[in-house]
């Protein structure tokens, strides 16, 4: 029987909605605790109707936080649903586009999301424990560089995409304007400060978190480890790659597991339905559907940048590289077959997700220097017939996937998207579970710092809730569940349309 | 004293800010980021309230302060669930300036579309329908759910997608999917300016932070009063990128939808979807822009009698798809349409 309830609502510094529940038992202990998701959007639904071509500026307002995922995914949806291949100019902008997004997504997760917990710590007072608060404790000049990265790398998104937030030059088989010679200078010199901003903030981590050993333990804690799959695009050469490639998934010894291309996800990835929350659990369908639980028998996978880099041999620019080594070095990963082993410490993503800003900064720079970039070959008339198309690209959040039908006219007539936060959730809440777990005790007081601490087991993940919630259903009639003194099942009455 | 020495914040003398999330994608709260080296000033200006996306205030906080303590609170998203209408309930209450902040709040944007359809077909495609669903059992969310350590509870949806001021009463309306950052800080500035200086406010009810002309009138590309014969697929031809989108038969809602923007999608070559809403005095966008239709379309020649001209006419308007979900893509909550009739819902 359950003696106390602590509710956490709203979760804050994670974009979207949020509620946790922790039941504790008689003896104060944790029984169980669930991280439900209020909120449900209607795009699956309502899209039907609307014209494929608008979809990478309807699919964008799924997020405002990564409306460029979605309009990228989008994009490479129409693509395969038209059959035309863009040129390798379009491709390029297109990547140089999604590279300048990555750097300001990546560094507002470390700065304004995460780094409240490391740099003021876990408990601090709730009012200084935001990004304002980051910039009071280190100073306003760091502050000034976050600041102006994310600026002109906001900038870079909307000469290249046309809009600062929601862009719209996304296009099948191309994107509507070519990069000139004047935007290409430009936007190189901005490449070199993402480069150096980059190296800046490992350097933050190395200082701030690295070098205080309770951080350190924090980290390496097992309240914030896991041992799931891990999933992430890789190239032909297996470093991660956010824009295009296969998709790949290692076991938990860090064995390749599968390897597909984005169209054959359905092959791959069910989705499974919970009643107490509007979101669904996405899982490995040759694993099987296990319930919350770790291991190689649990078909529960993970899609954050910690995952991606699990998932890779490497990465495919030379500092990203040499910080990838690092990350695995330090945190005592050892080689077996020429692969790192799998990090499985959840709260080492904050670390990823900085030698994935370095990836991301690094590759900016080699394609805004390509001679191609200026190509104005970038926009195509398309007279196909559309049937169907699956486009996939890594968004921050983990890997995206949106998947159209539409009749001949090319209006749709089936939306599936499966999206970055969705495919964590089960990890999100193994997390959350396990963290209350390792910190609420019998007699444990339960101050705020503490609840804060159970938040940072779902932060790492940088949860997108807007993303998840993508589907919006009407009022739902009340289901009541009868059960007796063990617990178990005897009536289910159910009252639905 | 703080740990850096500087003199910690005198949080009781400086005006309250909240930003909240209703049914929204967090494109607000990037806007408003987007403010970039002038965000630090509104730290010096105002002291956070509320700010869930990214500041650690919770609901409780809100309830506790006395009523109108919030000196401006920005309302992004629109009001599709229990939880949207009493957080809206609740900050009304406690806030002094209510804003309905960027397009969702104002008119319902994108997340309003859901207008056009039903809940049961929503619910079927979501959790029943998908190609990925494994549900075999064909379980459903629900509002109240009893698991063995006791009941768990989810917001209740509602059938119709609401903008703010059809559940609580609204100061100003900030257009945009979303504002414009350089709008934002404008509207910010003269908020401060009443705060701290005793400046006037605009007339309750005012759109601020957008110009009072259509988007067509900022846009710099070449206006010929070109008439066309039909409109194409945005991929169906390579327009010229100095000439007015709709002249070259590419949809564009420039003529409806009011300006504030700088008629940024048509600069690359898109046409623009409306989503600062409709213009001054216009209640209803997509009518508006129906007769704007009316006006570039040039159909027959002289001769034609009056059946082929209608064939011909037809035949222009077939060229414009899902003219629904084009006219209203920003505005179907606040439409004179609101929502389709489907399923006699």
């Amino acid at each position: 029987m359950t003696t106390k309830r602590i509710t956490i609502d709203p979760i804050t510094r994670l974009e979207g909605h949020g509620k946790i529940e922790i039941f504790l038992d008689e003896a104060g202990e944790v029984e169980n605790a669930y991280f439900q998701i209020p909120e449900l959007r209607g795009f699956e639904q309502f899209c039907v109707g609307r014209p494929a071509e608008e979809m990478p500026r309807i699919t964008n307002r799924i997020c405002g936080v990564c409306p460029e995922a979605h309009h990228m995914a989008a994009t490479k949806a129409l693509d395969a649903l038209y059959g035309v291949e863009p040129s390798s100019a379009a491709k390029k902008v297109r990547e140089m586009f999604y590279s300048a997004f990555y750097v300001t997504d990546h560094t507002v997760h470390f700065y304004a999301l995460g780094a409240p917990d490391f740099v003021l710590g876990p408990t601090a007072p709730a009012a200084e424990r935001n990004i304002l608060g980051v910039i009071h404790k280190v100073g306003t000049e760091i502050g000034l560089q976050v600041i102006n990265c994310r600026k002109r790398n906001h900038h870079v998104i909307q000469m290249l995409g046309g809009r600062g937030v929601h862009p719209v030059a996304g296009m099948p088989g191309g994107w509507s304007q070519a990069v000139t010679e004047e935007m290409r200078q430009e936007i190189e010199g901005y490449a070199r400060e993402n480069v150096e901003f980059a190296l800046f903030s490992l350097q933050l981590f190395a200082d701030v978190v690295l070098a205080n050993q309770e951080y350190v333990d924090l980290i390496l804690s097992d309240a914030f480890t896991h041992r799931t799959y891990y999933m992430g695009t890789v190239d032909e050469n297996n470093c991660v790659n956010f824009y295009d490639g296969l998709i790949r998934v290692v076991d938990p010894d860090g064995r390749e597991f599968i390897k597909y291309p984005a169209q054959d996800y359905a092959q791959h990835i069910a989705e499974r339905v919970e009643p107490w929350t509007y979101l669904k659990f996405p899982y490995l369908k040759e694993v099987g559907w296990k319930g919350f639980v770790d291991g190689k028998d649990s078909g529960v996978y993970c899609t954050t940048p910690l995952s991606r880099l699990n998932a890779a041999d490497g990465m495919a620019t030379p500092q990203a590289q040499a910080a990838f080594e690092k990350f695995y070095e330090t945190l005592g990963s050892e080689k077996v077959n020429g692969r790192y082993q799998p990090i499985h410490h959840r709260l080492a993503t904050h670390w990823a997700r900085l030698v994935e800003l370095l990836y991301a900064a690094e590759r900016m720079l080699e394609l805004v220097q390509d001679p191609e970039i200026t190509d104005p070959n970038v926009r195509v008339t398309v007279n196909t017939t559309p049937t169907e198309g699956i486009g996939s690209v890594e968004a921050p959040r983990g890997t995206l996937t949106h998947h159209y039908q539409t009749d001949e006219n090319g209006i749709l007539t089936k939306v599936n998207l499966i999206v970055g936060t969705t495919n964590n959730y089960a990890p999100i809440a193994m997390s959350v579970k396990k963290a209350a777990q390792g910190l609420i005790h019998n007699g444990t007081v339960i101050t705020e710092g503490l609840l804060n601490t159970i938040e940072m087991a779902f932060r790492n993940y940088d949860p997108c809730m807007s993303c998840a919630t993508h589907s919006l259903p009407g009022q739902m009639p009340l289901e009541v569940v009868i059960r007796d003194a063990a617990g178990n099942e005897v009536e289910r009455l159910r009252q639905f349309v | 004293m703080s740990e850096n020495g500087k003199p910690v914040r005198q949080a009781q003398d400086k005006p309250k800010l909240a930003m909240y999330w209703g049914a929204g994608c967090g494109g607000c709260e990037i806007a408003v980021l987007n403010i970039a080296e002038k965000i630090l000033i509104v730290d010096e200006v105002f002291d956070i309230a509320f700010f869930p996306c990214i500041a650690d205030f919770k609901v409780k906080d809100v309830e506790g302060y006395p009523d109108g303590y919030i000196d401006l609170c920005l309302f992004d998203g629109a009001i599709r669930n229990s939880e949207n209408e009493e957080m809206a309930q609740l900050l009304r209450r406690k806030s002094k300036v209510l804003v309905a902040f960027g397009s969702c709040a104002y008119e319902g944007c994108i997340p309003g579309l859901s207008n056009l359809t039903s809940k049961e077909a929503t619910l079927r495609t979501v959790y029943l329908d998908n190609p990925t669903i494994d549900n075999p059992d064909g379980i459903l969310p629900q509002p109240f759910y009893d698991v063995p350590e006791g009941t768990l509870e989810i917001p209740v949806f509602y059938n119709t997608v609401k903008s703010l001021d059809q559940v609580v009463d609204v100061d100003y309306y900030l257009p945009g999917c979303p504002p414009e950052p350089h709008q934002i800080w404008a509207v910010l500035q003269v908020v401060v300016a009443a705060l701290t200086q005793g400046a006037a406010l605009p007339p309750s009810g005012s759109i601020i932070g957008a110009g009072e002309v259509a988007v067509c009138q900022e846009c710099s590309l070449k206006k010929d009063e070109k008439v066309i014969e039909r409109f194409y697929r945005p991929y169906e031809i390579i327009p010229d990128p100095t000439v007015c989108l709709l002249e070259q038969g590419l949809m564009c809602l420039g003529p409806a939808t009011r300006s504030g923007c700088g008629a940024l999608c048509p600069q690359v070559g898109m046409g623009c979807r409306g989503c600062y809403g409709p213009l001054a005095g216009v209640e209803d966008q997509g009518a508006k822009m129906l007769t704007a239709v009316a006006s570039v379309l040039d159909v027959g020649k002289p001769g034609d009698d009056e059946a082929e001209l209608e064939r011909q006419l037809d035949a222009a308007i077939e060229t414009i798809v899902d003219p629904a979900g084009t006219f209203y893509r920003f505005s179907m909550s606040h439409s004179l349409l609101r929502r389709a009739k489907v399923n006699g819902n």
